[in-house]
């Protein structure tokens, strides 16, 4: 089963290039852009039938290496 | 004392890092990431560079070699161990340091020396320099430190704080805050203040010739009995 995982930046850590792909946005006239956090997607194929079971095994993986809880969180958000 | 420096794949300052902690008296082994077991030893070192090329985030991968459970059993056991740059990074990866080190907030890579404030001198690094101010050199891409404020606070409780960027008189300021870090944080200790992690480079400064010595007055330090 594939399980996607998105990474991303707690609210309070600073994201510098998030920061300066809205800035570019901006200057390339794109308006109505008030904010662009920049994260982290994988796509991991697990060798398990059951959804509910991928979805532990993902959240396992995303404790112990995906992300680092200091800064970061994860969403599993579906399977594909 | 002995001496033991780890070699991950990516690493490129430990033969630096060995050269200097020869010079000063050490005798140093060199350990390869995938070893199981560090001979017998008064510290260990994790060396600067981009260990596997920085992937996923910097340090990470390094944080999940073999060697690192025996660092770990070996820190935890009163052991010293120093991380420089990309060892600080793995240092605070593999949970041996708290916080973490991000992209620098202006994006840039920093090749250039700074001037540090000492600010807490533990039992074990920085026990008696008398200089308050020293110069060392940073590179890296990664070196803003953060932790959130409850941890701060704790850091500072406990005189953690090792290195703090600073003016050449040793003014502690956001202008000589070269990468964003929280606090000018260069470098912290663990609790028991047996582990440090710093992003300035000590080895880089050892011969007037490589403009400056102060980093030879942290190896002389470290070889000092307290």
């Amino acid at each position: 089963m594939k399980i996607s995982i998105i990474v991303t930046l707690k609210k309070a850590v600073l994201d510098p290039q998030g920061k300066v792909i809205k800035e570019t946005l901006k200057n390339m006239n794109f308006k109505g852009i008030d904010e662009v956090r920049q994260g982290k997607y994988f796509e991991i194929e697990i060798d398990e039938k059951n959804y509910e079971k991928a979805k532990a095994k993902a959240e396992e993986l995303c404790k112990k290496l995906l992300t680092n809880l200091v800064i970061e969180e994860y969403r599993i958000i579906e399977k594909i | 004392m002995k001496s033991s420096v780890i070699i991950f794949p990516g690493s490129n300052c430990d033969r630096d890092m060995a050269i200097a902690l020869e010079k000063f008296g050490f005798k140093n082994s060199m350990i390869w990431h995938n070893d199981t077991k560090i001979p017998k030893t008064d510290l260990v070192v994790l060396p600067g560079g981009f260990s596997y090329g920085d992937y996923l985030r910097t340090g990470s991968i390094a944080a999940k070699s073999k060697i690192i459970s025996e660092v770990i059993n070996f820190a935890n056991s009163g052991g010293l161990v120093l991380g420089v740059c990309n060892g600080f990074q793995l240092l605070t990866e593999s949970g041996l340091l708290p916080g973490v080190l991000l992209r620098n907030k202006y994006l840039r890579f920093i090749c250039s020396n700074v001037y540090l404030n000492i600010k807490n001198n533990s039992k074990y690094f920085f026990k008696k320099i008398k200089k308050k101010t020293i110069e060392l050199h940073i590179a890296h891409n990664d070196g803003c430190y953060y932790i959130d404020k409850e941890h701060i606070k704790k850091l500072e409780d406990k005189n953690q704080i090792a290195l703090e960027y600073c003016g050449q008189d040793g003014k502690v300021s956001e202008e000589f805050n070269p990468n964003g870090s929280l606090n000018n944080i260069a470098g912290i200790y663990n609790e028991k203040q047996n582990i440090l992690g710093m992003m300035p480079h000590p080895e880089r400064m050892i011969e007037p010739i490589l403009s400056g010595e102060d980093g030879s007055l942290f190896f002389k330090d470290l070889l000092t009995k307290n």
